[in-house]
């Protein structure tokens, strides 16, 4: 049998469940399918606002310079180190949403995406232990200072090929993939689809806004301590620039190499308010970055990025993996949406007063003042 | 070596990996949650001491189990894609409440490790509780997935897809009970026991640390008395394999022909292409009698299917040889142990048994391995047993031996690692006199 999702198999495969599903429509209430989507997108966001600003923690101790190279370290260590383990299970999340509720797309996504996501788990390997072995290892410095490295590079390379990923879906590279056509080349079938000026460029990207979001909670977390703050205040500005910097070239990108999601951003009825609301968030960013109003900032970078990611699902609804996959066409037969979706209810409750637990015990206001 | 080889290689480097940590993640929140509870009790700093540094190396375990689970969960797609967009939808059931387990045990483990003075006492102890139970129904989940593999259930195969799934049937499979006792209960007695081997191993140099002591007698509570039950729980798990995958047990027998009132094979290595089974022990009747509880049982031998579809023997036999073997002596010696105990004597003054104790510190693990490599060699040619071909599942991308290289590389580094550090904190353990606990 050769492979499909890919071919035959998968294609029939994808019809059986399709008449499974419910019909497909905008309609009130959503398909199951298409509640389901939404939440792999919203543990997304929790992912890319928790998990993406720890890995930005390590990109500020990568960049950590000046007479108090050492204090942002130790911020920086402060801060994630009771909460990055939960916040990595978002990621868990996604990939089990996606091979139960959408498995002929995700074993799709794992045969075209091999390559970047084998380097993306090299990355979480090293990001995770190089933390945790630093944190236990013997205290001299050079031993310090070579976890602190592997970590440093690990949480840089890794959001890269998170966003690699996400511009090679976005931009159709997954969908077109020639999986098992006859006469493809190993290039054509598993590099071409995300070794793209796009693909590269949303990589930039994410990787900027990470960065962002890390420097502006830090802020926050640095507030006993006015210097370092301020520090932390100059290099989220910076990498607000960068992520300015590195959308304007996504969007080139896009104009170049990816017309439909540049169609999607720029002709659509939704494409204006929706980029004005994600300028407003990014100017309140930098005017209460500025005015030194550190709870306003964070808040405001948090929506700019849940903006930017609603704006990719938005582009590409009613796609899962565009052109060819859409969500309800690969969606799992019903029984199994609606009991995902009542183990999802469940999991919620115990899930949501927990983390609220962690943070409250973590990052409450007491405990901020308290730890300084 | 082909794809496929290179496929499989990394699949079980990679669980075989990972099944450490996890085993440990099971087992460790039990430990600390009792040297606490003892601690709160009667006030004796020496279980402070305990549970802190105890909690010190399940930080460091945990991180490392943590990404490697990452790594599996993406391996299922990137290595045995066919198979997950056959399954998925099937299974996903049991990974999805997983992944509620995980976040619930990752979030506590967080308040247990860095809240020691930012939480109640009784709100630590209760974080503790909550790590240790999540820990345990997080293993209980996943090998509800394996089960699956290996009685799939809970659907109808039309055209050979699968249709009308009942993800609720397909997780209380024939499988589900047996393989989730056995695989709980192993987690506690193998670290149970390497904790009590380590601490015996020091006690034999520094027999009147008080602090080991303490250690060993909170090990032994946790290991002992799961390492005595388990080969009844191995028994329970035989009799499933024997009623539902008659050639895996003939393989792990390494029986060849079928026989009623067949006898047990102990040891030996299996011949596949002369069709015998050289230099075992015989036990007449053994076999009928432990997989079917019937002296004359028939027990069909592996010349009743036809080649193709037997696993490789000689590893299923060897494999399951192995287990027993250390299955027995770890029972025996925790017997001996929980004896000593009984009688209100301090397991650490028989010298004996701290020799015994050190000797199968290790035992747990290799254990695991093996009955991990019983049910997973064992189950081939399938990865679905009947239903889909190992084969079949493998992902079409080339080169499979790069992936496996770079993350057996990857791994053989973390490993070293991961000793290494726990042998600088073993070896700071403290010593009488020297030691003075803070509360
Ligand atoms: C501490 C570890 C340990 C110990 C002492 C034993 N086992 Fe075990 N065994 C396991 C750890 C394990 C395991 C790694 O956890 C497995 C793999 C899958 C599973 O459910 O448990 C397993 C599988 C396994 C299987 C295969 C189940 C399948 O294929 O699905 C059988 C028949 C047994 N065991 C039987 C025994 C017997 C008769 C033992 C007698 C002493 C024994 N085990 C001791
Ligand atoms: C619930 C958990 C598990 C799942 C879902 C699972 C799944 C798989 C899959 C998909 C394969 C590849 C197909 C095959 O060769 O059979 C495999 C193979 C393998 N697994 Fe498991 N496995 C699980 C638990 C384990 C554990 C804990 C171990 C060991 C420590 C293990 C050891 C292996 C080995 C050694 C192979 C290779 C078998 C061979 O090459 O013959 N598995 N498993
Ligand atoms: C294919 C098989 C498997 C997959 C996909 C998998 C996946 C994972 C993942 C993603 C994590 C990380 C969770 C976190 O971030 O905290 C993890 C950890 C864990 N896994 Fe696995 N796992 C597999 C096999 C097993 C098996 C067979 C067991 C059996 C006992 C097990 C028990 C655990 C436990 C207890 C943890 C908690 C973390 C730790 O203690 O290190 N897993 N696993």
């Amino acid at each position: 049998m050769t492979i499909d999702a890919m071919g035959a198999v998968g294609a029939r495969m994808a019809a059986g469940f399709a008449q499974s599903a419910r019909v497909f429509t905008l309609g009130w209430p959503p398909s199951l399918a298409l509640v389901i989507a939404g939440v792999i997108i919203v543990a997304l966001m929790a992912y890319a606002l928790l998990a993406g600003a720890d890995f930005g923690g390590g990109v500020w101790d990568l960049l950590a310079s000046g007479p108090r190279r050492d204090a942002q370290r130790a911020l920086v260590a402060h801060a994630i180190g009771p909460i990055w383990e939960a916040n990595h299970v978002w990621l868990i999340i996604i990939v089990v949403l996606l091979f139960s509720c959408f498995p002929v797309a995700f074993a799709r996504l794992a045969v075209v995406l091999h390559i970047p996501f084998t380097l993306l788990l090299i990355g979480i390997v090293m990001r995770g232990s190089a933390f945790i072995f630093r944190a236990n290892d013997s205290a001299h410095s050079d031993v310090q200072e070579r976890w602190g490295r592997i970590f440093a590079i690990a949480s840089v390379v890794t959001p890269v090929i998170l966003g690699i990923v996400i511009g090679a879906i976005a931009s159709e590279g997954v969908g077109r993939a020639p999986i098992g056509v006859a006469g493809a080349t190993f290039a054509q079938q598993y590099l071409a689809p995300w070794l793209t000026p796009f693909a590269f460029a949303v990589g930039a990207l994410a990787l900027a806004l990470f960065a962002f979001l890390a420097a502006v909670y830090l802020t926050v977390e640095a507030a006993a301590d006015r210097p370092l703050q301020e520090d932390f205040r100059r290099r989220a500005l910076a990498a607000a620039a960068g992520v300015f910097v590195t959308a304007v070239v996504a969007l080139w990108a896009a104009h170049l190499t990816a017309p439909r999601v540049r169609d999607a951003l720029v002709w659509t009825s939704w494409a204006i308010p929706f980029h004005l609301a994600t300028g407003a968030a990014a100017v309140t960013a930098i005017a209460a970055l500025l005015t030194r109003a550190y709870r306003v900032a964070r808040v405001a970078a948090a929506a700019q990025v849940v903006l930017i990611l609603s704006g990719w699902a938005i582009a590409q609804y009613p796609y899962l993996v565009p052109p060819t996959m859409t969500v309800a066409g690969v969606a799992a037969p019903h029984d199994t949406l609606e009991l995902i979706l009542v183990a999802l209810a469940l999991g919620g409750l115990v899930l949501f007063p927990s983390l609220g637990y962690l943070y409250r015990v973590f990052k409450g206001r007491d405990a901020v003042a308290a730890s300084r | 070596m082909n794809d496929l080889l290179a496929a499989r290689s990394q699949m079980g480097m990679s669980l075989a990996f990972h099944i450490i940590f996890a085993v440990v993640g099971i087992g460790m929140p039990a430990l600390m949650v009792i040297a606490e509870t003892r601690w709160r009790r009667t006030g004796d700093a020496h279980y402070l001491e305990l549970a802190k540094r105890w909690a010190k190396g399940t930080a460091i375990l945990f991180a490392v189990g943590a990404v490697s689970g990452t790594v599996l969960s993406f391996e299922l797609g990137l290595l045995w894609p066919r198979f997950m967009q056959y399954a998925g939808a099937i299974i996903g059931m049991p990974f999805s409440l997983e992944g509620f387990a995980f976040f619930t045990e990752a979030i506590f483990l967080g308040v247990y490790l860095y809240g020691w003075d930012r939480v109640s006492p009784r709100a630590h102890l209760a974080a503790g509780v909550i790590v240790a139970i999540s820990g345990a129904i997080s293993g209980v989940f996943v090998v509800i997935a394996n089960a699956w593999m290996n009685t799939p259930a809970g659907f109808r195969l039309v055209d050979g897809l699968p249709t009308d799934v009942h993800p609720l049937r397909a997780m209380a499979t024939p499988a589900a009970f047996p393989e989730t006792l056995h695989m709980t209960i192993a987690a506690y007695a193998a670290t149970g026991l390497v904790v009590a081997g380590i601490h015996a191993f020091m006690l034999l140099r520094d027999p009147r640390n008080a602090f080991h002591r303490r250690a060993l007698l909170v090990s032994l509570l946790v290991g002992a008395p799961a390492a005595v039950l388990q080969p009844f729980s191995g028994d329970i798990s035989a009799r499933y394999v024997a009623r539902w995958q008659p050639i895996k047990l003939a393989a792990m027998e390494g029986d060849f022909t079928t026989q009623r009132g067949a006898p047990l094979h102990i040891g030996g290595i299996p011949d596949e292409a002369r069709r015998v089974t050289r230099g075992a022990i015989e036990i007449p009747y053994g076999l009928s009698l432990l997989a079917f509880h019937d002296p004359t049982a028939v027990v069909q031998g592996l010349g009743d299917f036809p080649p193709d579809r037997w696993p490789p023997v000689a590893i299923t036999h060897i494999a399951f040889d192995i287990m027993v073997g250390l299955g027995s002596l770890m029972a025996v010696i925790s017997a001996w142990a929980l004896v000593v105990v009984a009688r209100k004597r301090e397991p650490a003054d028989s010298r004996p048994l701290l020799w015994a104790l050190t000797a199968i510190a290790p035992a747990g693990f290799i254990a695991v391995e093996a009955g991990w490599t019983v049910t997973e060699v064992g189950r081939q040619p399938w990865i679905v047993y009947g239903i889909m071909r190992t084969a079949d599942a493998v992902t079409p991308m080339p080169g499979l031996v790069v992936p496996f290289v770079t993350f057996t590389l990857l791994y053989c580094f973390l490993g070293v690692t991961v000793a290494w550090l726990l042998y600088q904190q073993v070896i700071k353990s403290p010593r009488v006199g020297q030691h003075a606990p803070a509360t």
